[in-house]
């Protein structure tokens, strides 16, 4: 790769003297990103058009495509209802607001999907590990136990609310 | 192998997944050495990029050793230490041609508005991310740059995105020399931001942030001035009367969709998802810069669309200019910024944290716990390894 020479550098103006490299791109030649567009691209070694990777596993395409990219991620398949739900949203086209609301639905609904996967293997997760618990009880205590009374006290007002809704019902019936 | 794993928004562990095999004849396999968090992984973390699938690895920012090729590399062989940028890209798609490698048509299947990124969604292609001990590496031959000796790791981890993008951030904004330069957003991409603004001539240079610790720390790395948007009462009236009435020449977003700042962008775009994000950050850099003056946008926004107001983008004659930045483009340059001492990007690293606790580190990021700025995970055993590339084979 061709990189601009470094000869070039202005001597800062007074103001900006203590400001270690002030001024060395100031010439639009020496940024390596002007023009915007470039032709040839400025790569190390001369590069050849892939060649098509071999699709072992089910991948969606954007409408706007013909077809799969020469190169792709092969990860997660679409799987269950969430799949379905994904399948759908690649009907429509990345122009057409449908396709995302879609895809955000499937990502909500494969959360669900995550957690009886988890437990179908007998996993149950560790929800205070996951979301980072251990880490705000040692760098926010007073976060972590604003949050631990919030939860308390959100626990113990359902509790009340269904003990109060049984008590109701027993001197209806009585 | 130990990779990290989504479990859905503010979810996340650590589980041990079978390692990725070269699956194109221009793939190689890579052990990671180094791994960040980038502040939009955070997005990914949150929830707020459609077709995030439960069970990805994130992580499009990493540096490792090269263990295998595929029979059509040529140019990459085991051994090799290397930066990967986080665009996958192809070299020879139309954009690509132009080098807009960000842009490449080649590798993202689901989406054309986008290349593809490592470990970001399916939206941008599906691939598995470097937050695991290995990871597959397409187009081994175009994308990954053999790190040069005697570099320190952290700086080359850095270049694979928040560098490039910081200074590319800059380069949009068509800097002339004497510029007043306002940016927004004192994360990593930021700080870059102000330290490339000087580079390319600014006269004054303003970050605006809410985080004071962040301010700090930017006011005395990219020794510039900085705003707490917390005690302004309007961004535009502020930066206006900062500019003699007229307006900064030059405002770069380096937010994005989680602009703390605006209650109801905030309700809309955060809270209820009724656009893709907050635009807060648009509004102020569309409002704040002077008439004919130039809009550079880095920070990551949903798909879907955001309420700016274009209307005053048009009666003030502004350049609106945006890109996912195209790393590779930027390397030469950037590494002999490093190596000349212009520029040290390590100094923002402010966490290294085994892969096993990666739940940690990302709420430690996230929630900015900590003085956290950047934060670099090390998979188990290479914590030890020296810290800077040895010389390529």
């Amino acid at each position: 790769m061709d990189t601009p020479a470094t000869s070039n550098l202005r001597s800062p103006s007074p103001s900006h003297a203590h400001i270690i490299g002030w001024g060395a791109d100031i010439d639009r030649a020496m940024r390596p990103a002007y023009p915007k567009e470039r032709t040839p691209p400025r790569l190390p070694h001369p590069v050849e058009p892939p060649q098509q990777q071999r699709a072992d596993v089910e991948v969606l395409h954007s409408t706007e495509r013909p077809g799969i990219t020469p190169i792709f991620g092969t990860t997660l398949p679409p799987a269950g209802l969430s799949g379905r739900l994904r399948r759908l949203a690649f009907r429509h086209s990345e122009n057409d607001l449908r396709h995302w609301l879609m895809l955000l639905l499937a990502d909500r609904v494969q959360m669900g999907e995550g957690l009886i996967d988890d437990l179908s293997r007998g996993h149950v997760p560790n929800l205070y590990a996951e979301m980072g618990g251990r880490a705000e009880l040692k760098h926010n205590p007073l976060g972590a136990a604003r949050k631990a009374a919030i939860g308390i006290a959100a626990v113990a007002l359902v509790a009340m609310a269904l003990k109060k809704r049984r008590g109701g019902g027993r001197r209806l019936r009585g | 192998m130990l990779a990290m794993n989504y479990r859905g928004p503010y979810r996340i562990r650590t589980v041990h997944k079978v390692e990725p095999e070269i699956e194109h004849p221009g793939d190689a396999i890579v052990r990671v050495t180094r791994s960040c968090i980038c502040g939009s992984d955070l997005h990914l973390y949150h929830g707020m990029v459609p077709d995030t699938r439960i069970g990805s690895t994130f992580g499009h920012e990493f540096t490792g050793v090269v263990e295998s090729v595929g029979s059509a590399v040529q140019h990459l062989k085991p051994g090799d230490h290397v930066l990967v940028p986080f665009n996958i890209f192809c070299g020879s798609c139309y954009f690509c041609q132009k080098e807009l490698y960000g842009n490449c048509h080649s590798t993202n299947p689901e989406a054309t508005a986008v290349g593809g990124i490592y470990g970001y969604s399916h939206t941008a292609g599906g691939y598995d991310g470097g937050q695991a001990e290995y990871v597959r590496v397409p187009m081994a031959d175009v994308g990954p740059t053999v790190i040069p000796a005697g570099m320190d790791l952290d700086d080359a981890v850095l270049l694979t995105d928040a560098l490039p993008t910081g200074y590319q951030a800059a380069e949009m904004g068509g800097i002339r020399e004497g510029d007043t330069v306002v940016i927004f957003g004192a994360g990593p991409v930021g700080i870059f931001a102000a330290k490339s603004a000087w580079l390319l001539g600014a006269g004054r240079v303003i970050v605006v942030d809410h985080v004071d610790y962040r301010l700090e720390f930017v006011r005395s790395y990219a020794q510039c001035e900085v705003i707490d948007f917390k005690h302004v009462g309007d961004m535009a009236i502020h930066i206006k009367n900062m500019t003699h009435g007229l307006g900064a020449d030059v405002c770069i977003d380096c937010v994005g969709c989680e602009a703390a700042g605006n209650f109801a962008q905030t309700l809309l775009g955060i809270k209820l998802k009724l656009q893709g994000g907050a635009a807060t950050v648009l509004h102020w850099c569309i409002n704040s810069v002077r008439k004919g003056g130039t809009v550079s946008i880095v920070g990551v926004y949903g798909p879907t669309f955001n309420a700016v107001p274009i209307g005053n983008a048009v009666n003030k004659g502004l350049t609106l200019r945006m890109n996912q930045a195209s790393v590779k483009r930027h390397l030469p340059r950037l590494i002999e910024h490093i190596q000349a001492g212009r520029i040290e990007p390590r100094r923002v690293i402010t966490h290294r944290i085994d892969l096993r606790d990666v739940a940690d580190a990302y709420h430690i990021f996230s929630s900015k716990l900590d003085h956290c700025i950047k934060t670099v995970l090390v998979p188990p055993g290479v914590a030890q390894e020296a810290t800077t590339a040895a010389a390529s084979h």
